[in-house]
Protein backbone atom coordinates (compact mmCIF):
# COMPACT_ATOMS: atom_id res chain seq x y z
CA UNK A 1 0.00 0.00 0.00
CA UNK A 2 1.81 3.30 -0.97
CA UNK A 3 1.88 6.02 1.34
CA UNK A 4 -0.13 9.10 0.62
CA UNK A 5 -1.37 12.30 2.12
CA UNK A 6 -4.87 11.65 2.92
CA UNK A 7 -5.26 15.91 3.69
CA UNK A 8 -9.13 15.03 4.69
CA UNK A 9 -8.35 11.81 7.31
CA UNK A 10 -6.40 14.52 8.84
CA UNK A 11 -8.76 17.37 9.36
CA UNK A 12 -11.60 14.90 10.22
CA UNK A 13 -9.36 13.04 12.86
CA UNK A 14 -8.58 16.55 14.16
CA UNK A 15 -12.02 17.81 14.23
CA UNK A 16 -13.25 14.50 15.64
CA UNK A 17 -10.56 14.39 18.46
CA UNK A 18 -11.27 18.15 19.69
CA UNK A 19 -15.17 16.63 20.42
CA UNK A 20 -13.96 13.38 21.70
CA UNK A 21 -11.70 15.50 24.54
CA UNK A 22 -14.23 18.09 24.66
CA UNK A 23 -12.83 19.20 28.27
CA UNK A 24 -9.09 18.95 27.69
CA UNK A 25 -9.69 21.01 23.88
CA UNK A 26 -12.12 23.36 26.36
CA UNK A 27 -8.60 23.99 28.72
CA UNK A 28 -6.50 24.67 25.71
CA UNK A 29 -8.72 26.78 23.94
CA UNK A 30 -8.76 29.16 27.26
CA UNK A 31 -5.54 29.40 27.89
CA UNK A 32 -4.67 30.48 24.61
CA UNK A 33 -7.63 33.04 25.15
CA UNK A 34 -5.58 34.28 27.97
CA UNK A 35 -2.27 34.06 26.64
CA UNK A 36 -3.47 36.35 23.48
CA UNK A 37 -5.56 38.80 25.87
CA UNK A 38 -1.79 39.29 27.82
CA UNK A 39 0.07 39.48 25.17
CA UNK A 40 -2.19 41.94 23.27
CA UNK A 41 -2.64 44.22 26.55
CA UNK A 42 1.22 44.45 26.43
CA UNK A 43 1.15 45.24 22.37
CA UNK A 44 -1.66 47.78 22.41
CA UNK A 45 0.20 49.36 25.61
CA UNK A 46 3.47 49.88 23.91
CA UNK A 47 1.44 50.47 20.56
CA UNK A 48 -0.39 53.46 22.75
CA UNK A 49 2.39 54.79 23.87
CA UNK A 50 4.53 55.00 20.68
CA UNK A 51 1.96 56.71 19.80
CA UNK A 52 1.42 59.36 22.17
CA UNK A 53 5.90 59.77 22.22
CA UNK A 54 5.13 60.32 18.16
CA UNK A 55 2.73 62.79 19.10
CA UNK A 56 5.34 64.49 21.37
CA UNK A 57 7.86 64.35 19.14
CA UNK A 58 5.86 65.91 16.54
CA UNK A 59 5.71 69.00 19.19
CA UNK A 60 9.39 68.90 19.15
CA UNK A 61 10.08 71.37 16.31
CA UNK A 62 13.20 73.23 15.33
CA UNK A 63 13.41 77.32 14.30
CA UNK A 64 15.86 78.07 11.45
CA UNK A 65 16.68 81.93 12.17
CA UNK A 66 17.29 83.55 8.83
CA UNK A 67 20.33 86.39 8.47
CA UNK A 68 19.21 89.92 9.18
CA UNK A 69 20.60 91.00 6.20
CA UNK A 70 18.22 89.27 3.79
CA UNK A 71 14.54 90.99 3.31
CA UNK A 72 11.70 88.56 3.52
CA UNK A 73 11.49 88.24 -0.42
CA UNK A 74 15.42 86.92 0.12
CA UNK A 75 14.51 84.69 3.08
CA UNK A 76 11.50 83.22 1.55
CA UNK A 77 13.87 82.00 -1.55
CA UNK A 78 15.96 79.50 0.93
CA UNK A 79 13.17 77.77 1.53
CA UNK A 80 13.32 75.11 -1.69
CA UNK A 81 17.16 75.18 -0.31
CA UNK A 82 16.16 74.12 3.21
CA UNK A 83 13.12 71.36 1.97
CA UNK A 84 16.24 69.48 0.52
CA UNK A 85 18.03 69.30 3.41
CA UNK A 86 17.63 65.53 4.33
CA UNK A 87 15.28 64.78 7.36
CA UNK A 88 13.21 67.71 6.98
CA UNK A 89 9.70 66.84 6.85
CA UNK A 90 7.78 69.96 6.96
CA UNK A 91 8.74 73.82 6.86
CA UNK A 92 6.84 76.76 7.96
CA UNK A 93 8.12 80.21 7.09
CA UNK A 94 7.01 83.10 9.38
CA UNK A 95 8.02 86.49 8.75
CA UNK A 96 9.66 88.88 11.43
CA UNK A 97 6.28 90.81 11.78
CA UNK A 98 4.42 87.57 12.17
CA UNK A 99 6.97 86.17 14.74
CA UNK A 100 6.47 89.70 16.81
CA UNK A 101 2.94 89.63 16.88
CA UNK A 102 3.00 85.99 18.39
CA UNK A 103 5.83 87.47 20.54
CA UNK A 104 3.35 90.07 21.67
CA UNK A 105 0.20 87.56 22.00
CA UNK A 106 2.00 84.93 24.42
CA UNK A 107 2.67 88.05 27.01
CA UNK A 108 -0.54 89.08 27.19
CA UNK A 109 -0.07 91.46 24.75
CA UNK A 110 1.64 93.94 27.14
CA UNK A 111 1.71 97.46 26.42
CA UNK A 112 5.35 98.20 27.44
CA UNK A 113 5.90 95.88 24.01
CA UNK A 114 3.70 98.37 22.09
CA UNK A 115 6.85 100.15 20.73
CA UNK A 116 9.08 97.84 19.37
CA UNK A 117 10.10 98.16 15.99
CA UNK A 118 9.02 95.55 13.39
CA UNK A 119 12.27 93.61 12.82
CA UNK A 120 12.89 93.72 16.27
CA UNK A 121 12.71 89.74 15.19
CA UNK A 122 14.54 87.86 12.52
CA UNK A 123 12.56 86.23 10.10
CA UNK A 124 12.38 82.28 10.40
CA UNK A 125 11.12 78.93 9.23
CA UNK A 126 9.81 76.22 11.85
CA UNK A 127 11.04 72.47 10.96
CA UNK A 128 9.64 69.38 12.02
CA UNK A 129 12.10 66.38 11.55
CA UNK A 130 11.04 62.69 9.92
CA UNK A 131 13.49 60.72 12.37
CA UNK A 132 14.07 62.58 15.52
CA UNK A 133 17.26 60.66 16.30
CA UNK A 134 19.24 62.12 13.64
CA UNK A 135 18.07 65.83 15.14
CA UNK A 136 21.91 67.12 15.84
CA UNK A 137 22.87 66.02 12.10
CA UNK A 138 19.75 68.07 10.72
CA UNK A 139 20.60 70.99 12.96
CA UNK A 140 24.30 71.31 11.31
CA UNK A 141 23.06 70.96 7.97
CA UNK A 142 20.42 73.86 8.15
CA UNK A 143 23.40 75.96 9.92
CA UNK A 144 25.15 75.53 6.54
CA UNK A 145 22.72 76.74 4.48
CA UNK A 146 23.82 80.04 3.09
CA UNK A 147 21.18 82.87 4.74
CA UNK A 148 20.82 81.13 7.77
CA UNK A 149 21.79 82.88 10.90
CA UNK A 150 21.38 80.33 13.47
CA UNK A 151 19.08 77.24 14.30
CA UNK A 152 17.24 76.51 17.98
CA UNK A 153 16.95 72.43 18.59
CA UNK A 154 16.17 70.92 21.69
CA UNK A 155 18.30 68.64 20.95
CA UNK A 156 18.72 67.02 24.95
CA UNK A 157 14.66 66.82 24.87
CA UNK A 158 14.67 64.86 21.48
CA UNK A 159 17.25 62.64 23.33
CA UNK A 160 15.38 62.03 25.99
CA UNK A 161 12.30 61.00 23.62
CA UNK A 162 14.56 58.54 21.72
CA UNK A 163 15.64 57.10 24.82
CA UNK A 164 12.00 56.39 26.23
CA UNK A 165 10.43 54.90 23.31
CA UNK A 166 13.87 52.40 22.77
CA UNK A 167 13.23 52.02 26.18
CA UNK A 168 9.33 50.97 26.41
CA UNK A 169 10.11 49.07 22.86
CA UNK A 170 12.55 46.99 24.51
CA UNK A 171 10.70 46.18 27.65
CA UNK A 172 7.47 45.37 25.53
CA UNK A 173 9.35 43.24 23.25
CA UNK A 174 11.04 41.22 25.89
CA UNK A 175 7.89 40.63 27.97
CA UNK A 176 5.58 39.73 24.35
CA UNK A 177 8.72 37.60 23.75
CA UNK A 178 8.81 36.14 27.45
CA UNK A 179 4.66 35.53 27.74
CA UNK A 180 4.75 33.90 23.91
CA UNK A 181 7.27 31.38 25.22
CA UNK A 182 5.65 30.99 28.52
CA UNK A 183 2.39 30.78 26.14
CA UNK A 184 3.46 27.79 24.22
CA UNK A 185 4.84 25.83 26.98
CA UNK A 186 1.17 26.22 28.98
CA UNK A 187 -0.21 25.28 25.70
CA UNK A 188 2.24 22.81 25.29
CA UNK A 189 1.58 21.16 28.40
CA UNK A 190 -2.41 20.82 28.00
CA UNK A 191 -2.38 19.50 24.64
CA UNK A 192 0.22 17.16 26.69
CA UNK A 193 -2.46 16.34 28.96
CA UNK A 194 -5.05 15.74 26.26
CA UNK A 195 -2.62 13.59 24.78
CA UNK A 196 -1.43 11.79 27.21
CA UNK A 197 -5.33 9.89 27.46
CA UNK A 198 -4.17 9.19 23.76
CA UNK A 199 -0.80 7.69 23.87
CA UNK A 200 -2.02 4.02 23.85
CA UNK A 201 -3.29 5.18 20.26
CA UNK A 202 -0.21 6.45 19.47
CA UNK A 203 1.74 3.28 20.10
CA UNK A 204 -1.14 1.21 18.39
CA UNK A 205 -0.13 3.24 15.37
CA UNK A 206 3.50 2.94 15.90
CA UNK A 207 3.95 -0.75 16.18
CA UNK A 208 1.72 -0.80 13.02
CA UNK A 209 3.94 0.72 10.93
CA UNK A 210 2.62 4.82 11.01
CA UNK A 211 5.47 7.04 10.21
CA UNK A 212 5.87 9.98 12.46
CA UNK A 213 4.29 12.62 10.15
CA UNK A 214 0.57 10.21 9.59
CA UNK A 215 0.66 10.56 13.60
CA UNK A 216 1.36 14.24 13.60
CA UNK A 217 -1.19 15.75 11.60
CA UNK A 218 -3.96 15.17 13.18
CA UNK A 219 -2.79 16.98 15.96
CA UNK A 220 -1.46 19.87 13.94
CA UNK A 221 -4.58 20.24 12.65
CA UNK A 222 -6.21 19.83 15.79
CA UNK A 223 -3.33 22.51 17.49
CA UNK A 224 -4.30 24.64 14.81
CA UNK A 225 -8.19 24.48 14.98
CA UNK A 226 -7.85 25.46 18.80
CA UNK A 227 -5.22 27.85 18.42
CA UNK A 228 -7.50 29.66 15.65
CA UNK A 229 -10.64 29.63 18.20
CA UNK A 230 -8.48 30.99 20.68
CA UNK A 231 -7.58 33.79 18.54
CA UNK A 232 -11.17 34.53 17.17
CA UNK A 233 -12.26 34.89 21.15
CA UNK A 234 -9.06 36.52 22.55
CA UNK A 235 -10.26 39.22 19.92
CA UNK A 236 -13.33 39.94 20.34
CA UNK A 237 -12.69 39.60 24.24
CA UNK A 238 -9.58 42.24 23.97
CA UNK A 239 -11.88 44.78 21.88
CA UNK A 240 -14.40 44.98 25.01
CA UNK A 241 -11.26 45.40 27.61
CA UNK A 242 -10.23 47.64 24.75
CA UNK A 243 -13.28 49.67 24.93
CA UNK A 244 -13.37 49.68 28.86
CA UNK A 245 -9.65 50.87 29.27
CA UNK A 246 -10.37 53.70 26.53
CA UNK A 247 -13.43 54.90 27.88
CA UNK A 248 -12.39 55.08 31.61
CA UNK A 249 -9.09 57.10 29.73
CA UNK A 250 -10.84 59.48 28.80
CA UNK A 251 -12.95 60.11 31.70
CA UNK A 252 -10.54 60.29 33.88
CA UNK A 253 -8.12 62.82 31.35
CA UNK A 254 -9.72 65.92 31.84
CA UNK A 255 -6.06 67.67 30.40
CA UNK A 256 -6.45 65.70 27.05
CA UNK A 257 -2.98 64.26 27.80
CA UNK A 258 -3.65 60.57 27.00
CA UNK A 259 -5.10 59.96 23.58
CA UNK A 260 -5.49 55.90 22.22
CA UNK A 261 -5.93 54.62 19.03
CA UNK A 262 -9.36 53.25 18.43
CA UNK A 263 -9.06 49.75 18.09
CA UNK A 264 -11.00 49.40 15.01
CA UNK A 265 -8.22 51.23 13.10
CA UNK A 266 -6.20 48.20 14.24
CA UNK A 267 -8.95 45.55 14.18
CA UNK A 268 -7.26 44.04 10.83
CA UNK A 269 -4.09 43.92 11.87
CA UNK A 270 -4.91 42.42 15.55
CA UNK A 271 -7.14 39.78 13.99
CA UNK A 272 -4.24 38.53 11.72
CA UNK A 273 -1.43 38.77 14.27
CA UNK A 274 -3.77 36.81 17.17
CA UNK A 275 -4.25 34.07 14.60
CA UNK A 276 -0.83 34.08 13.77
CA UNK A 277 0.31 33.81 16.74
CA UNK A 278 -2.79 31.34 18.18
CA UNK A 279 -1.78 29.15 15.23
CA UNK A 280 1.68 29.13 16.15
CA UNK A 281 1.13 28.16 19.85
CA UNK A 282 -1.45 25.71 18.93
CA UNK A 283 0.81 24.24 16.26
CA UNK A 284 3.72 23.93 18.28
CA UNK A 285 2.31 23.18 21.69
CA UNK A 286 0.70 20.02 19.84
CA UNK A 287 4.34 19.72 18.55
CA UNK A 288 5.67 19.08 21.51
CA UNK A 289 3.28 17.36 23.66
CA UNK A 290 3.38 14.35 21.25
CA UNK A 291 6.98 14.22 20.58
CA UNK A 292 7.65 12.34 23.77
CA UNK A 293 5.21 9.75 23.05
CA UNK A 294 6.37 9.55 19.09
CA UNK A 295 9.57 8.15 20.94
CA UNK A 296 8.60 4.18 20.45
CA UNK B 1 12.60 -14.21 8.32
CA UNK B 2 14.17 -13.40 11.44
CA UNK B 3 17.97 -13.86 12.50
CA UNK B 4 19.58 -13.12 15.75
CA UNK B 5 23.45 -13.45 15.61
CA UNK B 6 24.93 -13.19 18.89
CA UNK B 7 23.03 -10.85 20.16
CA UNK B 8 23.81 -9.13 23.39
CA UNK B 9 21.33 -6.34 25.15
CA UNK B 10 22.66 -4.65 28.25
CA UNK B 11 19.96 -1.68 29.83
CA UNK B 12 20.80 1.49 31.01
CA UNK B 13 20.44 0.38 34.08
CA UNK B 14 23.46 -2.67 33.96
CA UNK B 15 21.25 -5.60 33.60
CA UNK B 16 21.51 -7.48 31.12
CA UNK B 17 18.89 -8.75 29.25
CA UNK B 18 20.42 -11.15 26.72
CA UNK B 19 23.82 -13.07 26.50
CA UNK B 20 24.26 -14.27 23.10
CA UNK B 21 21.38 -15.15 21.92
CA UNK B 22 21.27 -16.66 18.43
CA UNK B 23 18.29 -17.94 16.78
CA UNK B 24 16.69 -17.88 13.10
CA UNK B 25 13.09 -18.29 12.67
CA UNK B 26 12.01 -18.82 8.69
CA UNK B 27 9.66 -17.64 6.87
CA UNK B 28 6.62 -19.89 7.19
CA UNK B 29 7.41 -21.40 10.45
CA UNK B 30 5.13 -21.91 13.97
CA UNK B 31 7.57 -20.90 16.91
CA UNK B 32 6.42 -21.19 20.31
CA UNK B 33 9.17 -18.41 22.91
CA UNK B 34 8.73 -19.67 26.28
CA UNK B 35 10.39 -18.96 29.28
CA UNK B 36 9.36 -17.68 33.03
CA UNK B 37 9.54 -14.18 33.81
CA UNK B 38 12.89 -11.38 33.41
CA UNK B 39 14.57 -14.43 31.35
CA UNK B 40 14.42 -11.48 27.84
CA UNK B 41 11.39 -12.95 26.36
CA UNK B 42 10.01 -9.37 26.10
CA UNK B 43 13.51 -7.70 25.40
CA UNK B 44 13.97 -10.38 22.48
CA UNK B 45 10.90 -8.91 20.69
CA UNK B 46 11.52 -5.69 21.50
CA UNK B 47 14.76 -5.92 19.10
CA UNK B 48 12.74 -7.39 16.89
CA UNK B 49 9.56 -4.49 16.94
CA UNK B 50 12.81 -1.96 16.82
CA UNK B 51 11.33 -0.42 20.23
CA UNK B 52 15.60 -1.04 21.29
CA UNK B 53 19.01 -1.46 19.59
CA UNK B 54 21.12 -4.58 20.72
CA UNK B 55 24.33 -3.93 22.52
CA UNK B 56 26.12 -6.18 20.24
CA UNK B 57 25.35 -8.62 17.81
CA UNK B 58 23.41 -8.73 14.67
CA UNK B 59 19.78 -8.46 14.06
CA UNK B 60 17.78 -9.30 11.09
CA UNK B 61 14.10 -9.01 10.80
CA UNK B 62 11.99 -9.70 7.12
CA UNK B 63 15.01 -8.13 4.99
CA UNK B 64 15.74 -5.43 7.29
CA UNK B 65 19.34 -5.25 9.26
CA UNK B 66 18.59 -3.43 12.64
CA UNK B 67 21.84 -2.73 13.36
CA UNK B 68 21.90 -0.19 10.57
CA UNK B 69 18.15 0.98 10.16
CA UNK B 70 16.88 4.43 10.28
CA UNK B 71 14.58 5.98 12.05
CA UNK B 72 12.35 6.36 8.18
CA UNK B 73 12.80 2.74 7.93
CA UNK B 74 11.35 1.31 10.89
CA UNK B 75 7.88 2.29 9.95
CA UNK B 76 8.22 0.05 6.63
CA UNK B 77 9.74 -2.43 8.51
CA UNK B 78 7.18 -2.77 10.86
CA UNK B 79 4.60 -3.11 8.32
CA UNK B 80 5.86 -6.24 7.80
CA UNK B 81 5.07 -7.33 11.36
CA UNK B 82 1.67 -8.01 13.09
CA UNK B 83 1.69 -7.53 16.87
CA UNK B 84 -1.28 -8.60 19.36
CA UNK B 85 -0.99 -7.91 23.03
CA UNK B 86 -1.87 -9.58 25.79
CA UNK B 87 -4.34 -6.64 27.10
CA UNK B 88 -5.32 -6.42 23.57
CA UNK B 89 -4.87 -2.86 23.29
CA UNK B 90 -7.91 -2.19 21.19
CA UNK B 91 -9.44 1.66 20.92
CA UNK B 92 -12.35 1.51 23.37
CA UNK B 93 -14.14 4.32 21.68
CA UNK B 94 -13.95 2.64 17.87
CA UNK B 95 -15.96 -0.41 16.46
CA UNK B 96 -14.40 -3.24 15.18
CA UNK B 97 -14.63 -2.52 12.37
CA UNK B 98 -13.20 1.22 13.04
CA UNK B 99 -10.13 -0.54 14.72
CA UNK B 100 -8.99 -2.36 12.19
CA UNK B 101 -9.71 0.67 10.00
CA UNK B 102 -7.28 3.04 12.05
CA UNK B 103 -4.77 0.17 11.47
CA UNK B 104 -4.71 0.40 7.70
CA UNK B 105 -4.88 4.19 7.55
CA UNK B 106 -1.82 4.16 9.62
CA UNK B 107 0.17 2.87 6.68
CA UNK B 108 -1.98 4.73 4.11
CA UNK B 109 -4.30 2.47 2.48
CA UNK B 110 -7.28 3.74 0.49
CA UNK B 111 -11.25 3.23 1.58
CA UNK B 112 -11.45 1.14 -1.44
CA UNK B 113 -8.78 -1.01 0.13
CA UNK B 114 -10.22 -0.62 3.76
CA UNK B 115 -13.81 -2.20 2.01
CA UNK B 116 -11.80 -4.81 0.23
CA UNK B 117 -9.61 -6.26 2.92
CA UNK B 118 -11.46 -5.77 6.36
CA UNK B 119 -14.99 -7.85 5.66
CA UNK B 120 -12.03 -10.66 4.70
CA UNK B 121 -9.96 -10.28 7.57
CA UNK B 122 -13.35 -9.94 9.97
CA UNK B 123 -14.83 -13.21 8.13
CA UNK B 124 -10.88 -15.26 8.78
CA UNK B 125 -11.38 -15.02 12.46
CA UNK B 126 -15.22 -15.43 12.78
CA UNK B 127 -16.44 -12.28 13.70
CA UNK B 128 -17.79 -11.12 10.69
CA UNK B 129 -21.21 -10.16 12.03
CA UNK B 130 -19.28 -7.76 14.70
CA UNK B 131 -17.69 -5.29 12.79
CA UNK B 132 -20.31 -2.37 14.31
CA UNK B 133 -19.55 -3.37 17.81
CA UNK B 134 -17.40 -1.85 20.52
CA UNK B 135 -14.41 -3.43 21.98
CA UNK B 136 -16.37 -3.35 25.71
CA UNK B 137 -19.28 -5.07 23.96
CA UNK B 138 -17.53 -8.51 23.20
CA UNK B 139 -16.12 -11.20 25.33
CA UNK B 140 -12.06 -11.03 25.98
CA UNK B 141 -12.05 -14.14 23.34
CA UNK B 142 -14.13 -11.84 20.47
CA UNK B 143 -11.43 -9.02 21.76
CA UNK B 144 -8.54 -11.09 21.23
CA UNK B 145 -9.67 -12.34 17.60
CA UNK B 146 -10.02 -8.41 16.89
CA UNK B 147 -6.53 -7.57 17.93
CA UNK B 148 -5.62 -10.56 15.80
CA UNK B 149 -7.87 -9.47 13.11
CA UNK B 150 -5.93 -5.53 13.72
CA UNK B 151 -2.67 -7.62 12.74
CA UNK B 152 -3.34 -9.14 10.17
CA UNK B 153 -5.46 -6.77 8.09
CA UNK B 154 -2.01 -5.07 6.64
CA UNK B 155 -1.24 -8.08 5.25
CA UNK B 156 2.14 -8.91 7.15
CA UNK B 157 4.98 -11.68 6.70
CA UNK B 158 5.06 -12.23 10.32
CA UNK B 159 2.37 -12.12 13.69
CA UNK B 160 4.00 -11.80 16.75
CA UNK B 161 1.84 -12.44 19.85
CA UNK B 162 2.56 -11.41 23.18
CA UNK B 163 1.05 -13.84 25.61
CA UNK B 164 -1.84 -13.77 23.40
CA UNK B 165 -4.05 -16.32 25.76
CA UNK B 166 -3.18 -14.82 29.29
CA UNK B 167 -6.24 -13.08 30.13
CA UNK B 168 -8.39 -15.89 28.93
CA UNK B 169 -10.20 -18.88 29.96
CA UNK B 170 -8.59 -22.17 28.76
CA UNK B 171 -11.18 -23.01 26.14
CA UNK B 172 -10.67 -19.19 24.65
CA UNK B 173 -6.74 -19.81 24.80
CA UNK B 174 -7.54 -23.32 22.70
CA UNK B 175 -9.61 -21.28 19.85
CA UNK B 176 -7.16 -18.40 20.00
CA UNK B 177 -3.90 -20.62 19.19
CA UNK B 178 -5.47 -22.75 16.85
CA UNK B 179 -6.54 -19.43 14.96
CA UNK B 180 -3.01 -18.77 14.74
CA UNK B 181 -2.24 -22.17 13.71
CA UNK B 182 -4.94 -21.70 10.66
CA UNK B 183 -2.87 -18.00 9.92
CA UNK B 184 0.43 -19.94 10.29
CA UNK B 185 -0.90 -22.57 7.44
CA UNK B 186 -1.93 -19.63 5.11
CA UNK B 187 1.72 -18.52 5.24
CA UNK B 188 2.10 -15.91 7.46
CA UNK B 189 5.18 -16.69 9.97
CA UNK B 190 3.63 -16.91 13.95
CA UNK B 191 6.15 -16.13 16.84
CA UNK B 192 4.09 -16.78 19.77
CA UNK B 193 5.62 -15.79 23.34
CA UNK B 194 3.92 -17.60 26.16
CA UNK B 195 4.49 -19.48 29.19
CA UNK B 196 1.29 -21.82 28.94
CA UNK B 197 2.57 -24.99 29.48
CA UNK B 198 -0.37 -26.99 28.52
CA UNK B 199 -1.02 -25.06 25.56
CA UNK B 200 2.29 -25.75 23.75
CA UNK B 201 2.37 -29.24 25.08
CA UNK B 202 -1.32 -29.26 22.57
CA UNK B 203 0.54 -28.31 19.41
CA UNK B 204 3.74 -30.34 17.76
CA UNK B 205 5.30 -27.13 17.38
CA UNK B 206 8.96 -25.54 17.28
CA UNK B 207 9.55 -24.10 20.98
CA UNK B 208 12.76 -21.99 21.84
CA UNK B 209 13.24 -21.85 25.72
CA UNK B 210 15.19 -18.31 26.86
CA UNK B 211 16.57 -18.40 30.52
CA UNK B 212 18.87 -15.78 32.08
CA UNK B 213 19.33 -14.18 28.53
CA UNK B 214 20.30 -17.39 26.99
CA UNK B 215 18.63 -19.93 24.51
CA UNK B 216 18.14 -22.99 26.93
CA UNK B 217 16.91 -25.22 24.47
CA UNK B 218 15.29 -25.03 20.76
CA UNK B 219 13.45 -27.82 19.31
CA UNK B 220 10.18 -29.51 17.99
CA UNK B 221 7.56 -30.94 19.90
CA UNK B 222 6.83 -30.24 23.28
CA UNK B 223 6.82 -27.79 26.10
CA UNK B 224 10.15 -26.96 27.48
CA UNK B 225 11.98 -30.08 26.28
CA UNK B 226 12.00 -32.61 29.00
CA UNK B 227 11.12 -30.18 31.94
CA UNK B 228 14.34 -28.59 31.82
CA UNK B 229 13.26 -25.58 33.11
Amino acid sequence: MARRFDAGYYVSEGFHSIFTHGFMSFAAVCMIVACLIIMGSFTLLAVNLDNMLGDLENENEMVVYIDDSLNEEQARVLQPKLAQVDNVAQLTFITKTAALEEFKSKRGNNALLDDLPEDTLRDRYTVHVTDIERMAQTKAALEAVEGVAWVRAAIEIANGFVLVRNIATGVAMALIGVLLVVSLFIIANTIKLATFYRREEIAIMKMCGATDGFIEWPFVVEGMILGLTGAFIAFFVQWGLYQLVAKLAIQGNGLSLVTMISYSSMATTILAVFCAVGAVIGVGGSLLAIRKFLQV
Amino acid sequence: MVRFIDVHKEYDNGTKALKGVSVRIDDGEFVFLVGPSGSGKSTLIKLITAEIAPTDGRVMVNGFNLNTITPRQVPLMRRTLGIIFQDFRLIEKKTVYDNLAFSMRAIGASNRELRRRIPYVLQLVGLDQKGDRFPGQLSGGEQQRVAIARALVNNPSMIIADEPTGNLDPQRSLEIMMLLERINELGTTVLVVTHEKNLVNRFTKRVVAIENGRIISDGTGGYYHGEKI
